[in-house]
């Protein structure tokens, strides 16, 4: 891991969560919220795609091994995508992301994938405050340390990409 | 850790835009906190970055200070990224050396908690520093624009729009579902508040379309796909067979003369179905183009494929029938889109209470405009369904508009419109005229002047929602309806015995709306009108640049402000075409040749089929003119040689890293 990883802060939980949203629909809507000043939970921070076909896995992964204990996915509703169909590869990456980051011992609730309209700015304010607090719920998630605690996880999550590598379409 | 660059200076300005952003956040704290980062040699505040004295410190701090990245910690990229991008160029700097932090939209203006807002803008402003450090200069890119503009819909709005462009000598092509082109606008027979004759000053312009040398009317047709981007989009258009050769027809109307059917038998559709038509018909005088269509349901050789054919016999030596006409695609390639598709009338009957389709004397507004139009069903005269004359006429406002059950909006033109009908009925017939309405709105120039002389015309005002019409019984009326209302002025209920209702329908989103702003990438809002690219700033323009919308397609509006606005999107095309290019987000990607393995995984992922294999070397290649820039090849790509401009991995990684140091 590299200098980044955060310590987590004395005092209560609080959750730290990181949302990608698209630029057309998400991240309209996230701009929406503050221009009708609609008050939301500032756990989040809030890093821009062009489309949330950009959101590689890698950096799902990487966000939860830096020490945040919620993402969030978010981009324009099925078949109002920007970029006509990309949302649906989203879609199907989030089924992969799920049944691996589960396997390894991560919460369902950590990341979530929601899609907000341009319009939708409420919305997107209500999912972000409901992720923070299911999220609290869960408590932090200590992905570093488990990583440094438990090498087995790294051997395991390579063990799931080879198993899936067709589905996944990696070559091996 | 990837290796940085040595040199990094980085310029980081945070604005207190007011107190928009200072008021919630500590932008001194802020400052400090920028200071120490990494890269960073200096972190400046000010009032108003975004200012000529705001921009003018970035410009100075670049030469002086010999800065190469800049981050300005303000309002969202998507208003003054180009305004600090164009600073930085101005003193010498790649425009795109230049990173935005979001800290109020996406800060001060969402979060109460101060503590809570400073760490979350820390957290941005060390993203965008860590960002801004991994990013390369890069060339601007531009498209030409092809001077063709196409126009979606003819109505007023559409109307409107293809003559300024035509007149402004750009081409222009004119799509319309309908046989003609008029809209909603020539179904009415007076417009509020001036009451000047629709006809009278719709029809000149129809004419205008016709005759004008730099417009294509395809009436009878619908744009059947999009594809391409700004400056150049390719459309196809499917054009309906209307049976009529529209070259060959001199509009003499004589096959609707001599037509088998010797009476009109079947509901015109531009009547709302009050009156009858022809299987061959034009769907009222004034059409245009001047030309019949003909039913292919109706018509006996077209249904049933045997029939004298009388219709063939009167054109005569013109042969403009033929029936063995088929749909057929026409394509053309436009530089930019003014979609003016229109609205729809709320359909009554989903009020069962108001009796609509139930109740034979309960029209709608659209109905009754076609009773009062000189070239309706009944010839300009306010009749009731058995001919005879109403002597009760009650207007009921907000039928789907501003109720909890339908629409919550207000649909902007019902309030003037059920005054210019209460005027005209009265003028027309006589009659005692009662508006139910909730809340009188006529805040347009001349309306509550327009609203002051109708009630000094003795039209009856009730200031209540109409509970339900019910058929009249023998204590309550002489053999019509009664409208129950509370009314609220006087604060009890009343009955109103009634031979006639009109029902004020709302404006709302055409049934095929989410179809057609897909095809054209537009978004909506809640309630389904397209949605423009900024309510107050862009409020032509849409999330797809190059097409703009216009009219009640939009949002509910009345025909000044339809005029207004088409005008505005028609300007906002020609802008567009007479500079001739645009600037593209070099946001594009590409594939480093020697990291991809071959395997195709990207351009199985492409919509715009802008990744070709090349077979020979076992590697893709993104065509950059393709390529709108989604980024999903990259974020699939197994070997990662797939990259993107503006979002690397490296880059979306710092700010994910940057991120998470601060929180």
């Amino acid at each position: 891991m590299s200098e980044a990883t955060s310590v987590p802060a004395a005092g209560p939980f609080e959750p730290r969560i990181v949302a990608f949203l698209c630029n057309w629909c998400s991240y309209t809507a996230s701009d929406l919220a503050g221009t009708a000043r609609m008050k939301y939970a500032p756990n989040v921070r809030i890093i821009r795609v062009m489309c949330s076909g950009r959101v590689d896995p890698t950096f799902v992964l990487k966000a939860f091994a830096l020490g945040a204990d919620g993402v969030l996915i978010a981009g324009c509703h099925p078949g109002d995508c920007h970029y006509q169909i990309q949302n649906f590869k989203t879609m199907r990456r989030q089924a992969m992301m799920k049944y691996f980051l589960e396997t390894m011992g991560l919460e369902d609730a950590r990341l979530r994938l929601v899609w907000a309209s341009a319009a939708e700015g409420q919305y997107l304010a209500e999912s972000i405050d409901q992720l923070v607090a299911d999220v609290r719920k869960l408590g932090p998630l200590s992905w570093p340390r488990n990583w440094e605690e438990n090498g087995d996880r790294l051997a395991a999550l390579e063990a799931i990409v080879h198993e899936h590598a067709e589905a996944m379409e990696v070559p091996v | 850790m990837k290796p940085r660059d040595q040199n990094l200076r980085i310029g980081v300005y945070v604005c207190h835009c007011g107190t928009n952003i200072a008021g919630v956040v500590d932008v001194e704290a802020l400052t400090e906190f920028a200071q120490k980062l990494e890269g960073v040699v200096l972190a400046r505040q000010y009032k108003y970055m975004c200012s000529d004295p705001g921009q003018e410190l970035i410009k100075r701090d670049i030469v002086q200070h010999n800065l190469n990245r800049i981050v300005v910690a303000a309002c969202s990229p998507s208003l003054h990224e180009p305004t600090f991008r164009r600073a930085a160029e101005d003193a010498g700097l790649n425009r795109f050396l230049v990173q935005i932090a979001n800290i109020r939209e996406q800060v001060s203006w969402v979060t109460e908690d101060h503590a809570g807002a400073l760490t979350k803008a820390q957290a941005h402003v060390a993203a965008a520093v860590r960002r801004v450090a991994g990013h390369e200069a890069l060339e601007r890119q531009f498209v030409s624009i092809a001077p063709r503009a196409l126009v979606v819909g003819a109505g007023i709005a559409g109307i409107q729009a293809a003559l300024t462009l035509a007149d402004a000598g750009k081409e222009v092509i004119l799509v319309e579902r309908e046989p003609s082109i008029g809209g909603h606008m020539a179904m009415f027979d007076k417009t509020f508040p001036t009451l000047d004759c629709a006809a009278c000053i719709l029809t000149p312009k129809m004419t205008a379309i016709k005759n004008h040398p730099k417009i294509t009317l395809l009436t009878y047709s619908e744009v059947e796909s999009v594809k391409g981007a700004v400056g150049n989009y390719h459309v196809k258009i499917h054009r309906r067979a209307r049976y009529v050769q529209e070259d060959a027809c001199v509009g003499c109307m004589q096959c609707i003369d001599a037509c088998v059917f010797p009476k009109p038998k079947f509901p015109n559709e531009f009547d709302q179905g009050l009156a009858l038509r022809k299987p061959v018909y034009v769907p009222f005088p004034q059409a245009v183009p001047p030309v019949p269509v003909i039913d292919p349901k109706t018509c006996l050789q077209l249904s049933q494929g045997k029939c004298k054919r009388s219709c063939v016999e009167a054109c005569g030596e013109r042969t403009a029938i033929d029936f063995h006409q088929k749909d057929w695609i026409e394509e053309y390639d436009v530089g930019a889109i003014v979609v003016t598709t229109g609205f729809r009338a709320f359909d009554a009957a989903k009020i069962p209470y108001y009796g609509y389709g139930q109740y034979p004397n309960v029209y709608t507004a659209l109905e009754v405009e076609r009773l009062l139009n000189a070239a309706g069903p009944t010839g300009g005269k306010v009749v009731l369904r058995d001919g005879s004359t109403p002597k009760r006429v009650g207007i009921v406002h907000c039928v789907g508009s501003r109720d909890q059950k339908y629409h919550t909006y207000c649909s902007r033109v019902c309030c003037m419109y059920s005054l210019k009908m209460a005027h005209l009925v009265r003028e027309k017939t006589g009659a005692e005229v009662y508006n139910c309405y909730i809340d009188m709105r006529a805040p347009g120039k001349g309306f509550e002047e327009f609203y002051n002389r109708v009630q000094n015309e003795g039209v009856h005002f009730i200031r209540g929602k109409v509970a339900d019409i019910a058929p009249a019984t023998a204590g309550n009326g002489n053999g019509g309806l009664v409208m129950h209302v509370d009314d609220t002025l006087l604060g009890r209920l009343r009955e109103i015995p009634v031979d006639m209702v009109i029902l004020s329908v709302a404006l709302e989103a055409r049934a095929d709306a989410v179809d057609v702003r897909r095809m054209f990438g537009i978004s909506c809002c809640s309630v389904g009108f397209f949605l423009e690219k900024h309510p107050k700033l862009a409020p032509v323009s849409t999330a797809n640049d190059g097409v703009f919308v216009a009219g009640a397609c939009q949002g509910a509006k009345d025909i000044p402000d339809t005029v207004a606005q088409a005008d505005a999107a028609a300007a906002r095309a020609l802008v567009l075409m007479d500079a001739g290019q645009i600037e593209l987000e070099p946001n594009t990607a590409w594939i480093d040749e020697d990291a991809c393995s071959g395997c195709k995984t990207c351009i199985s992922l492409c919509p715009y089929e802008a990744i070709t294999a090349d077979e020979e070397r076992k590697v893709s290649t993104v065509f950059p003119a393709l390529c709108k820039g989604c980024g999903t090849c990259v974020a699939a790509c197994p070997s990662g040689a797939a990259h993107q401009y503006l979002f690397t991995d490296r880059q979306i990684d710092d700010e994910l890293e940057g991120i998470l140091s601060y929180v």
